[in-house]
């Protein structure tokens, strides 16, 4: 049997997540040993086609609906990788403005060349097999995945809070330091990487699907922190979640 | 000689970002010449309307994960501008290092794996794995020790975690400086066979004389994140007059945004550094310079990848300089700053504007921020180092068209491939990148 042919793939993004995986240095070769890579336009010249495709990025004009409708027929297993093509990220918070306005306000007189819709996930366009989350992606994660996907068994992005891995790591609550930090509600899987490196976190992982909420309020009320701030805190990554809680609403669950 | 000739490369590759590159010759007459950007725009200056001046570092170093530590570096250098305050001089020095790591990080990935497959004839680095095995993992390690000593120092290159305005929430102790000196000291003997490599390469010909306009001081140090903006053309400007330099204008035919200084179009990047500052490189950065027969002023615009090569061996030796210096002093812990200071007012902010002018690896990079007495960004605008080469590159390759009439349309799109990329161009950077193509003309 040949090696799974993987293509990877990017769509409004900062390329850092493939870069991530650049990064990896020499093992990169073991993963380059592992899986037969035949679309990876950065580093690559050739195109061809493939098992798995690895996508980059978040949808953000009506050519890339397109793009990742065709990928998605080609592709037998898809992968979105990075905050950008898993929630939308930092892409999102262009839905926080209105789009003319917004397009004028970089683009001026040339704004009409710029056709931009709604930023959405990948998922929010095309079903997605395996999600590996992350500002940028955690390599250990993203390895894990892989061989997930390369055997053809699930990958489940952690589903409790960065609070979790934060403890084990021994750090200091960033709350009782009188910050605010999105550990509480953001999925885990980074082993706290910002707080380790002493910042807070930003929720870049997406909110874990059942917060507990009367905690979280617990916490809000006992440090005095409004609720707005977190809210505008949360829409620096997660604004795009707006668009699966509309299609919750209508029963069509993602 | 009535040739014609019709180029459309799209998806260019092992580019950072997304461009097409479009030629067409009737009758031996060069009718267009075009690098078009197909990225799709993400408006970032749009969107850090209303976050607080002390989130834009995060914000913005997502433009770019390749330059990711110089957009960092350039935007607290914004932010900080515009609130008043001054870093002290070991979070400079600090951060001077950083930058050093980006920049050997970046500049080992565009000649090895974007540029060497170019001059070795394969449609990548994956083939040269099989070739050029030894070759590829030098290229590999070097990479991976840059990227280990911004772990250590920062938390990651990719979106570096503890580097913010007023300084570092994470100072590295004494044997965190043994172990990053560990790995520069270790990649010493990679370098110098980098440079042995390079003197083997043959870059294509094309000459042609250009302004180029980079960081410039009154110090003996080559200047990565402070100084005037200067030109081979004898300008100097303070960085908060940057926009006399851009001075970004809309040619009637395409709604292209271009940039020129003093004539058409002007160069920034490793070359134009080069250019600027040679005398002030590193000895051993000179020495490679000597090695590969690189002197100023150089006009062929392939030779950026050879600059970047002797910037490579100052970037090393001047990170390992520095280390020394704070192995020697030591490093205050006590500066170490909390992140969050906004939001118990411990750093105070007033209404203002700001800039940030840093040298990153494709060239000055300038962000400016006006920010209102709460420390909200009220407007903002960033000027990367691509979007200002973009015109200088279709004067380039309006002369290299007529230049290679003689060839195959393979060797011309080559050419025209490899001439783009010898920019180096980070396309994802494309904050605001005013180049699209009109349907009808």
């Amino acid at each position: 049997m040949g090696k799974p042919r993987v293509a990877f793939f990017d769509f409004a993004c900062c390329e850092g997540c493939q870069l991530q995986v650049a990064n990896m240095g020499e093992d990169l070769l073991a993963v380059l040993g592992a899986i037969d890579v035949v679309e990876f336009r950065e580093v690559m010249s050739e195109k061809g086609e493939y098992d798995i495709a690895i996508i980059e990025g978040s949808i953000t004009t009506s050519r890339d609906v397109e793009r990742i409708k065709k990928i998605r027929q080609k592709a037998k297993v898809l992968m979105a990788y990075g905050s950008c093509a898993t929630i939308g990220g930092v892409n999102g918070m262009k839905n926080n403005f209105e789009l003319d306005h917004i397009r004028r306000y970089v683009y001026k007189d040339a704004a009409k060349y710029f056709e931009t819709i709604p930023t959405r996930a990948v998922h929010q366009v095309v079903p997605v097999d395996y999600f590996v989350n992350g500002c940028p992606i955690y390599i250990p994660e993203f390895v894990k995945a892989l061989k997930c996907a390369l055997i053809g068994i699930p990958y489940k992005v952690p589903d409790h809070a960065v609070c979790v891995e934060c403890k084990l790591n021994e750090n200091e609550c960033l709350y009782d330091k009188g910050l605010t930090c999105l550990g509480p509600v953001t999925k885990a899987g980074c082993n706290s990487w910002c707080v380790n490196h002493n910042n807070i976190c930003y929720g870049c992982r997406g909110m874990v699907t059942n917060p507990a909420e009367n905690g979280a309020r617990d916490i809000l009320e006992k440090y005095k922190i409004p609720m707005p701030w977190v809210e505008n805190k949360m829409n620096m990554y997660n604004k795009v979640r707006e668009h699966d809680e509309k299609e919750e609403a209508h029963g069509k669950k993602c | 000689m009535g040739r014609n000739v019709s180029v459309n490369v799209e998806y260019l590759t092992r580019v950072e970002g997304h461009g097409n590159i479009v030629v067409n010759v009737q009758n031996g007459v060069l009718e267009k010449c075009e690098l078009d950007i197909i990225e799709s725009p993400r408006f970032f200056e749009g969107m850090l309307r209303g976050r607080s001046i002390f989130e834009a570092q995060h914000i913005t170093c997502r433009i770019c994960g390749i330059c990711s530590c110089g957009h960092t570096l350039a935007s607290i250098q914004a932010a900080e501008d515009a609130i008043g305050l001054k870093p002290s001089r070991q979070t400079t020095e600090l951060r001077k290092f950083l930058l050093h790591m980006e920049t050997l990080d970046s500049h080992i990935l565009h000649i090895y794996l974007l540029v060497a497959p170019d001059l070795l004839g394969v449609k990548s680095f994956v083939p040269l794995i099989d070739t050029h095995h030894e070759v590829v993992r030098r290229a590999l390690r070097m990479k991976k020790g840059c990227n280990d000593v911004c772990d250590i120092l920062v938390g990651r290159h990719v979106h570096p975690i503890s580097s913010i305005v007023g300084g570092f929430t994470k100072l590295p102790r004494e044997k965190e400086l043994d172990a990053m000196r560990d790995i520069l000291f270790k990649m010493r003997p990679d370098m110098e066979e980098t440079v042995k490599l390079a003197a083997t390469f043959r870059f294509p010909h094309l000459e042609r004389e250009t302004e180029c306009i980079a960081l410039v001081n009154d110090t003996d140090e080559y200047p990565f994140l402070e100084g005037d903006i200067g030109s081979t053309d004898g300008k100097r400007w303070k960085k908060q007059d940057y926009r006399k330099v851009t001075n970004e204008f809309t040619v009637p035919h395409s709604s292209a945004k271009f940039c020129k200084a003093s004539r058409d179009s002007y160069r920034v990047g490793a070359l134009a550094r080069f250019n600027l500052n040679a005398e002030k490189l590193h000895p051993k950065a000179k020495a490679a310079a000597d090695a590969i027969g690189l002197k100023p002023i150089v006009t062929n615009p392939y030779l950026n990848t050879a600059a970047q090569l002797v910037e490579c061996v100052h970037c090393l030796e001047d990170a390992i300089r520095i280390l020394e210096a704070f192995k020697k002093k030591g490093v205050d812990q006590s500066e170490a700053v909390i992140v969050g200071l906004n939001e118990t007012g411990r750093i105070k902010v007033r209404a203002g504007s700001g800039v940030g002018a840093v040298e990153v690896p494709r060239g000055i990079l300038f962000h400016h921020y006006e920010v209102d007495a709460a420390g909200k960004i009220v407007n903002a605008n960033c000027v990367i180092p691509t979007g200002q080469n973009l015109n200088n590159i279709e004067y380039d390759m309006k002369k290299l068209v007529p230049e290679m009439l003689d060839k195959t349309d393979e060797e011309i799109t080559l050419g025209l491939e490899m001439l783009v990329r010898a920019y180096d161009p980070c396309i994802s950077c494309s904050a605001h990148f005013l180049n699209v193509k009109f349907i009808n003309r």
